[in-house]
């Protein structure tokens, strides 16, 4: 009995605030716009017994998907959407692998110290990271005061509200993320390995080809999903570095909601967004499962 | 020390000034004197106090207390269930299913979840406020909360709670006496996980909160909208600085009890 409570409790916690939501999402996202509250057709009517569910099902349409694949403005925001995130992604490792490699070449009384300061930007206000980027990017902000003062540029330079200032909030929002996985899985490797290579002819350089990276690459893949999936349905990001022409999936999603109050729409950028994110999340899982089989 | 270049050493530097001078510049400019926010006019805590006067960052910030301690609690009770459930709970009907709805929230955009779950709520007719919120973020959080204490129950020795029950423990009793105090580490770091999560959430408070249940994040966000404000720097060097010692003070408690720990372990070895 107290097996049945333990899994029954969570169970249906997850089923009814979970599932059941996502399930609704599908439902509006095939039901027409209506001008009434809540504004979408049709509502399941459980009264009506099996002639309202057959009903219900005669006035589901694929109209809203439609919809989608013909305004271009979905589909440039799924595709600029894609581009940024994988745009940045590769970024925050170009930025993040050096970090982390030198991180596991520090000396071992370092590393807590080292470590701590990767996690701590983490447990700070995501929010009040990326603001801290407004005040640096802006025109007359820190970031173009400093070039101007150094006379690189005459003229300040238009970052904040460009693309350039996204790929830059996120790859500092999500730096972290890239840092551990490639630091836990540099942090294994046997330095006798680069020293073998090293005596066999390699210079320093080809060894960290031939070596380091390839035994590294578990951490990395982990890293680039950590970045990548979340990025992708991004909001916070790009409605306050980005420009009006910056298009992300996430945006599009919040002003179909909030501004434009077209639910079905929503919904539909909703199913759609996460169909294009089943790829990259089986793809992580399934490093994620190969690495712990290597562990064991 | 061997390979440790100065490759190296510059890309530590360069890399930590990336991750903290934005947030230095935040905390020095908190005490400008000017409204301006990029040009340096004196000292002044000036803004602390206007800050401390206003009543609906005060208000915000006592919902957003009051929506982290219930979620995260919630959560942590939640999660730790179903860590152990997945873990230890052996073969059941629908664990597939189970084992998908812990993982799938860890990687759902923000905006889907939110959505979701507000037309959950208007779809059964519960009326947006802290109550939603919470449900909300109980709902994410236990997720986060399950994976950290099932890496810490999968690594413990099953043969603990196995010894307890042979010597006549209940289940449960085996489960409080046994294996609690060895995964409280982990539940308290759940805890502090959730705790934060929920501090620091936007776009799922945005969905669920509705114009009652103003979170700290939803305000910020719009007093952000309209550009850098002096008093939001303010805001943010205290909440830098709460995390700060919080977070430092954590990790310097979890390193002395691991060396009480090693030295008991020690102990116990000569003993024996």
């Amino acid at each position: 009995m107290r097996r049945f409570i333990l899994i029954a409790v969570p169970y249906l916690w997850l089923v009814a605030l979970f599932l059941v939501p996502f399930l609704i999402v599908l439902k509006i996202s095939l039901s027409d716009i209506a001008l009434s509250i809540p504004p979408y057709t049709p509502q399941l009517d459980w009264t009506a017994g099996w002639a309202g569910f057959k009903d219900f099902l005669g006035q589901l349409d694929f109209e809203n998907f439609t919809f989608l694949t013909q305004d271009p403005l979905y589909w440039r925001a799924y595709v600029s959407s894609l581009q940024i995130a994988l745009i940045s992604t590769v970024l925050t490792l170009l930025v993040g692998y050096p970090i982390a490699y030198a991180m596991a070449q520090a000396p071992d009384e370092w590393r807590p110290t080292l470590l701590l300061l990767v996690i701590l930007p983490f447990w700070t206000s995501f929010l009040i990271r990326v603001y801290s980027w407004i005040g640096i990017l802006s025109n007359e902000g820190f970031l173009n005061q400093f070039l101007l003062w150094t006379g690189v540029i005459s003229t300040p330079l238009t970052i904040l509200n460009t693309n350039t200032a996204v790929y830059i909030g996120i790859v500092y929002t999500y730096l972290p993320f890239m840092i551990l996985p490639i630091y836990s899985a540099l942090e294994k490797m046997d330095g006798s390995l680069l020293e073998a290579a090293e005596d066999l002819g390699c210079s320093r350089l080809s060894a960290f080809w031939l070596v380091t990276i390839p035994l590294s690459k578990a951490g990395i893949i982990a890293g680039c999903f950590l970045v990548f999936i979340p990025a992708l349905g991004e909001f916070v990001i790009p409605s306050l570095l980005g420009g009006s022409d910056t298009l992300m999936i996430g945006k599009v999603l919040w002003e179909e909601f909030f501004s434009n109050r077209d639910w079905p729409v929503a919904s539909a950028v909703a199913v759609i967004l996460l169909l294009i994110l089943v790829v990259p999340i089986v793809l992580f899982q399934r490093n994620e499962q190969k690495q712990r089989e290597m562990d064991q | 020390m061997r390979r440790f270049s100065w490759f190296n050493a510059t890309s530590l530097t360069v890399g930590f000034a990336f991750l903290y001078l934005p947030m230095l510049i935040l905390i020095i400019y908190s005490f400008n004197e000017s409204r301006l926010v990029t040009v340096w006019a004196g000292f002044s805590t000036q803004w602390y106090g206007s800050l401390l006067q206003n009543q609906s960052f005060l208000d915000a910030a006592w919902v957003t207390i009051q929506v982290a301690i219930a979620s995260s609690t919630i959560a942590t009770v939640l999660g730790t269930m179903a860590a152990y459930v997945l873990v230890r709970g052996g073969r059941f009907m629908g664990r597939t299913v189970f084992s998908g709805m812990v993982y799938a929230p860890l990687v759902m955009p923000e905006v889907i979840t939110g959505l979701s779950l507000l037309l959950l709520f208007i779809g059964i007719g519960l009326d947006r406020g802290i109550f939603t919120v919470v449900l909300a973020h109980t709902t994410f959080s236990m997720c986060f909360v399950s994976v950290v204490v099932s890496s810490r129950l999968v690594s413990f020795d099953k043969s603990l709670e196995e010894a307890a029950l042979d010597l006549g423990c209940s289940p449960f009793d085996a489960f409080r006496l046994v294996t609690l105090p060895i995964i409280a580490p982990a539940v308290i770091s759940g805890w502090l996980l959730a705790f934060t999560l929920s501090l620091d959430d936007l776009v799922i408070a945005s969905f669920t909160a509705g114009p009652s249940a103003t979170t700290l994040p939803i305000r910020i966000f719009s007093a952000v909208r309209m550009g850098v404000s002096p008093e939001i720097n303010a805001l943010s060097t205290i909440m830098i600085a709460i995390v700060t010692v919080g977070v430092v003070t954590a990790s310097i408690v979890s390193k002395r009890s691991s060396l009480a720990q090693q030295r008991d372990e020690q102990a116990a070895a000569r003993a024996t």
